[in-house]
Formats: C-alpha cells, sequence, structure tokens
C-alpha cells in the first residue's frame, strides 16, 4: 500500500492504494464517485474519462498511485459549472442521451471541445467525439447538443 | 480486466530511475504516460514486477534548442506537440501528425517518449523519426548513449533499449523554412492505429528527399532518396518498394499502403505546387 494525497473535486483526499488499482476503481470504489462508469478498462470507450490537471483523460488506465499530489475533476465535481449545465440541458433537449452509461465521458468531452475549440465545426466536433463510444444513440443527438451549446456560446441562433 | 501486482516507484533523476531497474534485473519497466502500458496492465499482456515512474524527472520535460535541431525530452505529451506548447521545428509536420493520435484523452497523457519505447509499428512517432532522421537519447548505467533512428527499432516492440535503460529525449533535426512534407495514413475509425503510414520529406537546402513506410510488420522502411516516387507516379515502382519494405504483393496490406503511399506522393507534389 502507498499513501497519496488527491485533490478530487476540490477536496483534499488521503488514501492508501495498491499500485495496482486503477483510477477509475479508486474514484469508485473508495471515494463513491460512482458518475464515473467503466466500460472497456482499455482506453478505447472513453465512458471512464475524467479530468486530471483540468486536461480529459481515461481513468482505467490512469493509476491512482501516479495521481499522487494531482488534481482531479469528476463528473461529480462540475454540479455548479454553468457550461457543464449548458451541455446537460442540450443532452437532454437533443436525446443525446438513451441508457446514459456513456454519459458522463461524453460529458468531459464535450466540456473540453467548448472550452478548447469554441469554433469548431460539426465535422470536428465529430472527429473530437471519436474517443467517445455510444451504443445508443448513432451519435446525431449527442453532436447536435454539443453544436447547440457550441452555437449559443458563439451567439448563434436556432438549431 | 485488473492489473497484476506491481510495485511503483517514482524517480526523482535518471540515475535513480536507471539504479532501481538495474536492480530489478529485467523485471521493472519505466512509465510515463500510461497510455499503452496501462492497457496493457489491465489485459495483463504485461506483467512487471516493478515499474518505475519517470514523469518526475524534470530534464525529461524539457525542450532544448540547437543551432539545427531541437531535442525534446522523452516525457513530453502528444497534446503539448499538437498544440505547439512546445517549439515546432518541422514546418508543422510534428503537431499535424500529434493531432492525429488517439484521441484528445490520451494525447494529454501519452508521451512521445513512450510511444518511441513501445516501438508499436502502427504508431505515428516512430515512423516520423526515421523519416526526420532523429536521434534516440538514452541512458544507462554506463552514462548516456545516442542510438541513430535506423538502430533504435528492431522489430515489433522491440528497441535497443536495454531493460535498465531509458530513453530521455530525442533529437529531431530542423527543416528548413522552404522545406515540403506530407503525411498519410489509414484508419478505419479516428484515433485508431494505423493500417498503413505513409509520409515525404523534401528539403532542399538540407539536401532531404526522404520517405518512409510504416504500419509494417517490423520497423519503418525508409526510403533514403524518393526523388523518383515523388516526381511521378509509377505503380511499378511503388510495388518494389513496398516488397523492399516487406509488404508481400497481392495483399490487403499491399493494397491498402499502395494506395497511401501514392496519396502521400500526390500530397507532397501539391505542396510544392502551392510553394512555387
Amino acid at each position: 500500500m502507498t499513501t497519496i494525497t488527491l485533490l478530487v473535486n476540490g477536496k483534499s483526499v488521503r488514501a492508501n492504494v495498491e499500485p495496482r488499482t486503477h483510477l477509475a476503481d479508486f474514484l469508485r470504489e473508495e471515494l463513491n464517485l460512482t458518475g464515473t462508469n467503466l466500460g472497456c478498462e482499455q482506453g478505447v470507450c472513453g465512458a471512464c474519462t475524467v479530468q486530471i490537471g483540468g486536461a480529459p483523460a481515461r481513468s482505467c488506465i490512469a493509476f491512482a498511485v501516479a495521481c499522487d499530489g494531482g488534481e482531479l475533476r469528476t463528473i461529480e465535481g462540475f454540479d455548479d459549472d454553468p457550461l457543464m449545465a449548458q451541455l446537460r440541458n442540450a443532452f437532454s433537449a437533443k436525446h443525446a442521451l438513451q441508457c446514459g452509461y456513456c454519459t458522463p465521458g461524453m460529458l468531459i468531452t464535450a466540456h473540453d471541445i467548448a472550452t478548447r475549440l469554441p469554433d469548431a465545426d460539426e465535422a470536428r466536433v465529430r472527429y473530437e467525439l471519436a474517443g467517445n463510444l455510444c451504443r445508443c444513440t448513432g451519435y446525431v443527438g449527442i453532436v447536435r447538443a454539443v453544436m447547440q451549446v457550441l452555437d449559443a456560446r458563439r451567439g448563434v441562433g436556432g438549431r | 480486466m485488473k492489473a497484476p501486482r506491481f510495485e511503483y516507484l517514482k524517480a526523482a533523476s535518471c540515475a535513480e530511475a536507471v539504479h532501481h531497474l538495474a536492480r530489478s534485473d529485467g523485471a521493472g519497466k519505466p512509465v510515463a504516460g500510461w497510455q499503452s502500458l496501462g492497457p496493457m496492465l489491465n489485459l495483463r499482456l504485461a506483467q512487471p514486477e516493478l515499474l518505475v515512474d519517470i514523469t518526475g524527472i524534470v530534464e525529461l520535460t524539457s525542450v532544448t534548442r540547437e543551432p539545427a535541431a531541437i531535442v525534446l525530452g522523452a516525457c513530453i505529451s502528444h497534446a503539448a506537440i499538437e498544440d505547439t506548447r512546445v517549439p515546432d521545428v518541422t514546418q508543422g509536420l510534428l503537431p499535424f501528425a500529434a493531432h492525429g493520435i488517439a484521441y484528445r484523452a490520451v494525447r494529454n497523457r501519452g508521451t512521445v517518449g513512450g510511444s518511441l519505447a513501445h516501438a508499436d509499428p502502427a504508431a505515428d512517432w516512430i515512423s516520423l523519426m526515421a523519416l526526420l532522421d532523429a536521434q534516440y537519447l538514452v541512458r544507462g548505467p554506463a552514462g548516456p548513449r545516442t542510438v541513430a533512428c535506423a538502430d533504435w527499432m528492431q522489430g515489433a516492440f522491440t528497441t535497443t533499449l536495454a531493460s535498465d535503460e531509458i530513453l530521455t529525449g530525442v533529437r529531431i533535426p530542423a527543416l528548413s523554412a522552404s522545406a515540403r512534407w506530407s503525411y498519410h495514413k489509414f484508419n478505419r475509425k479516428p484515433g485508431e492505429f494505423a493500417h498503413a503510414i505513409a509520409a515525404f520529406v523534401v528539403d532542399p537546402e538540407r539536401g532531404v528527399t526522404r520517405g518512409v513506410i510504416g504500419a509494417t510488420d517490423g520497423a519503418p522502411h525508409v526510403i533514403d532518396d524518393a526523388t523518383a516516387l515523388l516526381d511521378a507516379w509509377h505503380p511499378d515502382l511503388a510495388a518494389q518498394t513496398l516488397v523492399a519494405a516487406g509488404i508481400a504483393p497481392g495483399t490487403y496490406e499491399h493494397q491498402i499502403h499502395a494506395a497511401v503511399l501514392q496519396r502521400a506522393s500526390r500530397e507532397l507534389s501539391h505542396a510544392r505546387k502551392r510553394a512555387a
């Protein structure tokens, strides 16, 4: 066991971890932050995407022990985030989820797109979303939701 | 889908990392971004007894400008290259390629050195370093050594790196302002590993007309003088080149590599025309 100290959703956390524990298991099992979902556990599906040091990352192939001293933000950490509120509303309005399993990872990625690429067009949004798999919606609703938020933030109406 | 047990140590210096690896007697591995090793651990394709985290070594995240080159520390992320948070000396080639590696969430963590040490033939950097004639900077118990790119990769997932050595950085020659490049890879979906890679660079000021064929079964195939493949498209010459790269004729791999090689050749011709 190794003792680590992390800032998780703004709160300082101290815990003992085995090196083999990946970050998603640590968040879900130790901190009860079950908003982060595990799909493939090999870095492909994107369901477990969280922010590490402010940037999106796969929590299934990050290891808790290696995040010592770092800053994490999970989907639970965006409750008061105005951009995430916009994205959540747009996901509802545009039917961007059915079962909801991919949604936390989709939202973290969508938040990154809106922050980093405010001028993205639909093709770019699709490219940037390629690392998050959804097996229900076929992506049309998700892309529309992200575009609605981008347009709203650019001051463009209608969609 | 859970990693096997391993010991984890974070090294503060290259000497410390090398010391830990040397005492593990081949059962240890350096780790940086975890983006290839993480899945391999979860799938238990890799079962190291010791992982030595090298991301805390300041030298490995640094960038050094030299008169005719740049040295990128091994722990620089793909995203840092994509965003040109590190200077680009390749007229946009490295940022372009970085943007096509996996997904942003992976690029934020994955490192240039990790990718090169992993030596997946279908990865981007291993082919591009061969194209650009980069040098690999290695540190081991006997001190530093420099490896020419032709000597780095010995086969799929196999490099010259010994079990008690770490890759500290890569020296990338600067392209002239008049240099032109093309880079083409084929994936069935964005972000997956390439089925075929071809790239060219023409840098008249430095006397370079080079090509590379990547995503083969082994090390990338460098074409030292690519003039004939660029001046006009000769299917027979392309086929010969692909066979020399170890890609058997009459296969899917041959067809897809031929198409990618032709596209990269055409893209470079267009780049030259635009510049003229």
